[in-house]
């Protein structure tokens, strides 16, 4: 029989302890002492520090991946505001050019007009002055011969056919003059 | 011997040396019986259970780390850290760990059929547990404060007037440093001693009135000792684990006030 249940029976109290009973539990302690504070703690203290450093290296990811969508967008946008302002102002240098142009062509096509103008006004008087010259020594000839069948003498006197053309072609401007002036 | 595997013809109490089986074997006065194998049980147990589930150390944990973690977690955040405090925790953590566990598998064992036995219903157990537990929570204040201040601390509460000294210093000393560690062993002892005794009683109980007196009476009543006894099995597996938690508490609790700072 068991001392322990010796001493039990002899009336020993249930609060006596079996000194080897003792030895093992603390010898069973320690070992699991052992094993807790060398494998069982530090694995599970690398798993729960592992997984605080995945959270929290995600976060810290998507945190940078955001600031530099930010920034990526910041830049796109200056890009495109500025890209906006160069397309102002090469329209506005367009239409300015093109306002230009047109003015010169304007000036230039002015000028041609006017020369142009000129150039008749001055063909035209040319030409007037030629057909007064000729149609006055027509008129003259015809007059002549008219007036000498008329009068039935011979104007072919030179000198006295031109006097009298002149005294006609006088009396024919002071006449048209006359006219001239009343219209 | 056992009262419910012998029925005697009187009912006879199973008494406390029914809590003690004979040993497998003696060397002299060594004596390995189902308690040693119990307790050598308990920690190949653990630590098989709590190595084996974190061996992969996953960040996504399977279901059996998944368990382990909570257990862990269950140590060292509650009993730990949110008593000892986020400083000063850490290095008590295997120490809670293996309290916990440890008395937690023991205490099981008295619910599991075949095992059957708390090993803190044997005193020994207990009082090897309560005195590491006092040994630690005295040295680290002693270590903390110094051997007169942390007395001070233990012996004079403050803001008292002086003359209460008198009493209080006495009082307080057999309190913190004497009842103290004694309840600490006493009550997870007690509580495990009564549970297994009043499982044996009931048993025993239903035994004798089915086979001794018989009849519709013995049956009905063996019936009602059945109830009875599955009433206090499964009461005795709550306190088997509320005793685990209340144990490493309390010693979180010893702790945490000797290494306090101020008075």
């Amino acid at each position: 029989m068991n001392a322990m249940v010796l001493a039990a029976e002899e009336g020993q109290s249930p609060l006596f302890p079996n000194g080897w009973e003792m030895l093992i539990t603390f010898v069973g302690f320690a070992i699991l002492l052992f094993i807790a504070y060398k494998f069982i703690v530090p694995a599970f203290e690398k798993v729960f520090r592992d997984r605080a450093d995945a959270i929290e290296g995600g976060l810290a990811k998507a945190k940078a991946a955001q600031a530099e969508a930010k920034a990526a967008r910041d830049e796109y946008n200056q890009q495109l505001e500025s890209a906006r302002l160069e397309a102002q102002k090469i329209r506005e240098e367009a239409r300015s050019e093109g306002e230009k142009i047109l003015a010169d062509f304007k000036d230039r096509a002015n000028l041609e007009s006017a020369r142009i103008t000129e150039n008749a006004h001055k063909a035209i008087e040319a030409e007037r002055a030629a057909a007064v010259v000729s149609l006055r020594d027509e008129v003259g000839t015809l007059a002549t011969q008219l007036a000498s069948k008329i009068v039935g003498e011979s104007l072919n006197d030179d000198d006295r056919a031109n006097r009298v053309v002149d005294r006609f072609l006088a009396d024919l401007e002071a006449e048209q003059g006359r006219t001239g002036a009343a219209r | 011997m056992n009262p419910a595997l012998r029925i005697p013809a009187e009912f006879v109490a199973p008494s406390t040396e029914d809590a003690y089986l004979p040993p497998f074997f003696e060397v002299g006065s060594f004596a390995f019986g189902k308690h040693s194998l119990l307790i050598l049980l308990s920690v190949v147990l653990i630590a098989a259970f709590f190595m084996y589930v974190v061996r992969r150390r996953a960040l996504v944990p399977t279901k059996g780390q998944y368990l382990g973690e909570m257990g862990y977690g269950l140590v060292r955040n509650h009993l730990g850290r949110d008593i000892i405090g986020e400083k000063d925790f850490r290095p008590f953590v295997p120490l809670l760990f293996t309290f916990f566990f440890f008395i937690l598998v023991n205490n099981l064992f008295g619910s599991i059929p075949v095992l059957q036995l708390p090993t803190f219903s044997h005193p020994g157990t207990a009082y090897v547990f309560a005195a590491v537990a006092y040994v630690v929570w005295v040295g680290v204040g002693i270590k903390r404060h110094g051997l007169g201040h942390f007395m001070a601390k233990m012996t004079m509460p403050p803001n008292v007037p002086k003359v209460l000294y008198i009493i209080l210093i006495p009082l307080e000393f057999l309190s913190n440093m004497i009842i103290r560690p004694v309840t600490h062993a006493l009550r997870v002892f007690a509580t495990m001693f009564a549970g297994h005794m009043a499982i044996m009683v009931a048993a025993a109980f239903m035994a004798y009135l089915a086979t001794e007196v018989g009849g519709v009476l013995g049956i009905g009543g063996s019936v009602f000792g059945l109830v009875l006894g599955l009433f206090i099995y499964f009461l005795e597996v709550l306190i088997q684990i509320l005793q685990a938690y209340i144990f490493t508490l309390l010693f979180a609790v010893y702790v945490q006030g000797a290494l306090q700072e101020g008075h």
